[in-house]
């Protein structure tokens, strides 16, 4: 398996305090991975690493093949390169119809002459309908996004993220806030999108982990405690007791 | 069922367009059909200068509009721009005029002058006011119309472009890009106020009224071919605003005044973004200053102080920011009533025991509006034509229905 996504013993401390220590994680490219951890474990950290918003002290972050280091792009290159990211609470621009937010994600040149001379075409009117109909807000496209209730907001950067159409797509605690009927979705959809790219998802409900049936791994104190299947690492004694407590 | 995308054409999507275009072109008919040179003479030729020069003024509210209401970035330094294109325009004016003059003088000797006889006239005529002779550097191509006009867009482009890199690089926001905006033009202030400057210190340049080749032409048809001119200069940048803050790299750009941070994750490099409008604004507020100074005479640095670019400011925040046409009725509005009001032709208000002189207190009243409008109309005098078109901003009242309710309030449920 070629990984897609290989960050090498990275390393971060925020005064003085380690963040982020010797982190090592490969992901490939059709692969559906959770990483779960307590507070403060190192994920959100970890994400910003990669998604280019902090810079790592030491180690490297490999993309691609053949590789090349994305610590030298910024968070706009890294986009582009095909990591998207969806943030733990929905960020979408609420000033905006929903139509205007999936088209300005739509996959196209990000240049800003390009931007200037765009213009809407029958393919990209059906392509923004289909957007919206498969994350269920068909009904709401002429409707501005701050309109949206909580859970429509955070289907409607699901659907900017698939929209940007990624390779890596990081998904921040997709499941908060969402009702149990949404929760069932998401999972569906998120194991059908990791059929044809990568998808990393972090989440603290181990529910919602368990239903997504994929490889785990455990960070605790910013590096991984355990890898492997969610049965297998929750029989692990560190996990169990980063988890529970003594 | 999916809803259907509408698409129309642009003027359709912006019919304030045509209502902009229309108001404009019915004050300028209207203004030329009362004017002293081609119509009745009602407007006398001075208030038919501080019209053009007011739609200078609105002109580069809208390119203030743009950077502020559209991209986010309150800029104390626009007028700056202003003042350079003046300046540009200025040396021209000027030099043209002044050349004139020395050879008509010159003209008297036995033999006729030399060309660096000629400029040393020149020279000496324009910079004996700050005791020197020479003609500085910055004055080599003040001979010729095409380049300065060039100019006019290029300096103040350059400027920008130089200035946003650097800012919007290092990802200044906020209210520190407001204080170094506000520094750039300050000091830009200072070093013309010096006489070395080669821009004739604080007397500034002066007597721009009279334009070179025009002698046999009176300030009365001069001021109306002004005034069209700047109603051609609003109308097109207002059509260019429109159309640029329409189509998605609108939809860019005021995704970025809203979540800049968000904008980069989706791929879009967010300093050109940022770039490319205000270097744009730039030329455009450089475009309103070069049409300004000649219809006022006179500029010198006091111009490019920051209280100008806070006016600015002020007019567009009254005017309605985020609407290209509360820009222009913020600037008409606020600078009209501005020049009545310390014009000392507002009658004083007599109080018991005290007397309200309007010189004195139209500042106050002007910043007491100010602080009200931020408080209490955040949409300024463009928010009434949004609820009279029936933009509404959704009534949010009530607790969230819950997730599976969809978007809908309490309050929105019931009605």
């Amino acid at each position: 398996m070629s990984a897609l996504l290989e960050v090498d013993s990275i390393s971060v401390s925020f005064d003085g305090f380690k963040a982020i220590n010797n982190l090592s994680f490969n992901i490939g490219e059709a692969e559906l991975r959770a990483v779960i951890g307590p507070n403060g474990a190192g994920k959100t950290t970890f994400m910003d690493i990669v998604t280019g918003k902090t810079r790592p002290d030491a180690g490297d972050v490999k993309w691609g093949t053949p590789p090349k280091s994305l610590l030298r792009m910024n968070e706009a290159q890294i986009a582009r390169e095909g990591v998207g990211r969806k943030f733990q609470r929905p960020t979408v621009f609420e000033d905006q119809t929903v139509a205007d937010n999936l088209t300005m994600a739509l996959k196209a040149s990000r240049n800003p002459f390009s931007v200037l001379g765009w213009r809407p075409s029958a393919a990209s009117d059906d392509k923004v309908a289909d957007l919206a109909s498969e994350v269920g807000l068909a009904q709401q496209v002429g409707r501005k996004a701050g309109e949206l209730s909580h859970g429509q907001k955070q289907w409607l950067e699901i659907g900017m993220l698939l929209a940007q159409e990624p390779r890596l797509l990081l998904v921040d605690e997709p499941a908060a806030g969402m009702t149990l009927a949404e929760r069932e979705q998401t999972t569906a959809l998120l194991v059908r999108l990791a059929q044809t790219r990568a998808v990393v998802v972090v989440e603290h409900d181990m529910d919602f982990v368990r239903r997504l049936n994929c490889k785990v791994t455990v960070l605790h104190q910013g590096s991984v405690l355990a890898e492997g299947s969610l049965d297998h690492v929750t029989r692990n004694p560190d996990v169990i007791e980063v988890y529970l407590g003594r | 069922m999916t809803e259907k995308l509408t698409r129309q054409p642009f003027i359709l999507r912006n019919p304030q367009v045509l209502v902009v275009l229309a108001v404009l072109a019915v004050f300028t008919v209207a203004v030329t059909l009362l004017s002293q040179a081609y119509g009745s003479g009602v407007i006398p030729t001075s208030t038919v200068k501080v019209l053009g020069k007011t739609l200078c003024l609105a002109l580069a509210a809208v390119a203030m509009d743009l950077v502020w209401g559209y991209l986010g970035i309150l800029s104390l330094g626009q007028m700056a721009f202003f003042a350079l294109g003046g300046y540009l325009i200025g040396q021209w004016l000027m030099y043209a005029r002044t050349e004139s003059i020395v050879a008509a003088s010159l003209a008297q000797n036995p033999i006729p002058p030399t060309p660096a006889e000629l400029q040393e006239g020149v020279a000496n005529q324009i910079f004996g006011v700050v005791g020197s002779a020479d003609l500085p550097l910055v004055w080599s191509f003040a001979h010729s119309l095409p380049i300065q006009l060039l100019l006019v867009l290029a300096v103040p482009g350059l400027l920008a472009l130089v200035f946003g890199w650097l800012a919007f690089r290092s990802r200044v926001n906020g209210v520190y890009l407001s204080i170094l905006t506000q520094a750039m033009t300050l000091a830009l202030a200072l070093w013309l106020f010096q006489n070395d400057s080669g821009f004739r210190g604080n007397n500034g340049l002066s007597g721009l009224q009279n334009i070179p080749g025009l002698d046999g032409i009176d300030q009365a048809t001069l001021s109306v071919w002004f005034l069209w001119a700047s109603a051609l200069a609003l109308a097109l940048a207002y059509v260019l605003a429109a159309w640029l803050v329409s189509g998605k790299f609108g939809s860019v750009v005021r995704a970025i005044r809203d979540d800049e941070t968000r904008v980069r994750f989706l791929g879009y490099p967010v300093e050109g973004f940022k770039l490319v409008v205000f270097t744009l604004a730039a030329m455009i507020t450089a475009v309103a200053g070069a049409l300004y100074y000649p219809q006022a005479g006179i500029i010198n640095p006091a111009e490019l102080m920051p209280i100008a670019s806070i006016y600015l400011a002020v007019w567009v925040a009254i005017g309605g920011r985020g609407r290209l046409y509360g820009a222009i009725i913020g600037a008409v509005v606020v600078s009209l009533l501005s020049s009545w009001f310390t014009g000392g032709r507002a009658p004083s208000i007599h109080l018991p025991g005290y007397v309200v002189n309007w010189v004195d207190w139209w500042q106050v009243a002007l910043g007491l509006s100010f602080v009200l409008v931020t408080l209490f109309a955040p949409k300024g005098i463009a928010g009434i034509f949004d609820r009279l078109g029936g933009i509404l901003p959704p009534q949010r009242h009530g607790r969230d229905l819950g997730p599976d309710q969809g978007a809908l309030q309490e309050q929105e449920a019931k009605a």
